[in-house]
């Protein structure tokens, strides 16, 4: 590992001087099982990291005070801590589930949830559920907060929206709409603590008659971010929740998604398995439902 | 935009193939070097220069106050700082479970954790698991139950199974494969290792009372 200075801040307001003290030189650092695996394979080379260890009060998970249903999370909150949270179970399970499927427990204790989501892995467990359920994450800088999607959030290729001087410090999940369904399904040919070849999520609210009230879907590891398949959830939108159209939804996310060649498939495979697994997603989610 | 990885594609595509494939660095003299070295050369003259974190830790039960450089790692403050050669590092990119302590009582890979981030900690490693001369019930059941074959893997496959135990007192043979899937055995003495935590329950849950 290369040389650095580390910065052990105590508060956030600390952090933020250091953040504009030493600007694009600096890197912010949580649990550090993304970051220092970086470091010691010198991809990359920060001159100061910022750990916020010791920063406390981020690391909450509490209701909504906003009257909005759903939960906030505190971006200090170990992965393991939302896995195994009673109140993540009850009131978003889908949640508590994917992040189950995160790495093994003793990363998951370590690893932090704005720690993962700032990463920018394309693979993560975690963006494509979130992005079902229309999380929003909250970046605040030393002169205020502002208030970003999780899909918008997610630029590109390990970029993200996080701007100079800002950290994420929590994340809104919405809780799952009344009398829907959710699913989460990592496609693993290989170890149980891989990233996955495809990842699907989906929230499925049927409505009258067996229409689609409404639909969410997101695909992980297949593409430079995650993936939101608006287009997978206009075909369903407003129409019978059939067999013909759940395989049409699922059928048109081969257009849109971009997967890599790698040694969990090829490309083509990937596109294959995307379709595949959207489809089953979907089932599945509609039979959570209670309505399937 | 920042950049979380400071990279350009192809150099993301790079570093992804790299960490997937659980790979060493291909080039850079750290971790394979670090691990054959003896302890003189392990800090280096850019590290001298910045020997200058200095922090506290209750290993075991000790206080240290020690002067680490930033990028100390864990694994080797507890080897080389302390002597604590219990705590085994094998794949160095946090996948294989060997280097498993506990952190404030929670099970860390110290091969990803930095050092100098730790101050005011409580650490317990594999040698902090005796008490009084007494093995810890997990270690005496993976003797009595033939737990290891080679043993490089044994102190992380002990401390994971005790942080299991300590979270959940009477896991199911399936949550404890779920748990100790993040401790690889290339002995692939798997089943030994379960049955050993499996017969560790009882007498964990006895020492207890």
């Amino acid at each position: 590992m290369i040389d650095f200075e580390l910065h052990n801040p105590n508060s956030l307001a600390e952090a933020f001087n250091l953040l504009e003290t030493y600007g694009e030189d600096a890197r912010v650092m949580a649990g550090g099982t993304a970051l220092v695996l970086q470091m010691k394979q010198r991809l990359a080379q920060p001159e100061h990291v910022i750990s916020l260890r010791r920063v406390v009060g981020l690391n909450q998970i509490e209701e909504s005070a906003n009257g909005s249903a759903g939960l906030k999370i505190g971006a200090l909150c170990a992965q393991q801590q939302v896995a195994t949270s009673q109140l993540v179970k009850d009131k978003l399970s889908l949640v508590a589930e994917t992040y189950q499927h995160v790495a093994t427990p003793r990363i998951r204790y370590m690893a932090t949830v704005g720690g993962g989501l700032v990463h920018g892995d394309p693979s993560q467990d975690p963006p494509p559920s979130l992005i079902a359920l229309g999380a929003s994450l909250t970046l605040t800088s030393a002169s205020g907060q502002r208030v970003v999607s999780m899909e918008d959030f997610l630029i590109d290729y390990y970029e993200t929206d996080v701007q100079p001087g800002e950290i994420l410090t929590d994340v809104f999940i919405p809780t799952a709409p009344a009398g829907s369904g959710v699913a989460y399904l990592k496609f693993l040919p290989r170890t149980a603590d891989d990233y996955a070849t495809v990842a699907v999520a989906a929230v499925v609210t049927p409505g009258e008659g067996n229409l689609c009230q409404d639909v969410r879907i997101a695909l992980g590891a297949v593409g430079t971010t995650a993936i939101h398949a608006t287009q997978a959830e206009e075909i369903l939108r407003g129409r019978p929740l059939t067999e013909d159209n759940i395989r049409a939804a699922a059928a048109s996310v081969k257009d849109v998604v971009d997967p890599l060649d790698d040694y969990r498939g090829s490309a083509d495979y990937k596109r294959e398995m995307a379709e595949v697994f959207t489809r089953r997603a979907i089932q599945q989610a509609l039979e959570n439902s209670g309505r399937g | 935009m920042v950049r979380s990885a400071m990279l350009n594609r192809s150099g993301c595509k790079k570093m992804v193939s790299f960490l997937r494939h659980h790979l060493q660095p291909a080039d850079g003299p750290c971790q394979r070097v670090w691990r054959v070295i003896p302890l003189a050369h392990l800090i280096t003259p850019a590290m001298e220069d910045n020997m200058n974190q200095r922090i506290n830790l209750k290993v075991n039960g000790t206080n240290h106050e020690i002067e680490v450089p930033a990028q100390r790692l864990l694994v080797d403050c507890l080897r080389y700082d302390l002597g604590l050669t219990g705590t085994k590092e094998g794949c160095s990119v946090g996948v294989c479970g060997a280097c498993t302590v506990l952190v404030n009582g929670e099970m860390s890979a110290s091969c990803l954790t930095l050092a100098a981030t730790l101050d005011g900690a409580e650490i317990t490693t594999i040698e902090g698991l005796a008490q009084d001369g007494r093995l810890h019930p997990v270690q005496q059941s993976f003797i009595d139950n033939g737990g290891f074959q080679c043993g490089i893997c044994t102190p992380g496959q002990v401390m994971a199974a005790k942080a299991l135990l300590d979270v959940n007192a009477n896991p199911t043979e399936q949550e404890i494969r779920d748990w100790m899937m993040g401790n690889l055995c290339r002995c692939t003495g798997y089943y030994k290792i379960l049955e050993s935590i499996v017969k560790a329950i009882g007498p964990t849950q006895e020492a207890l009372k």
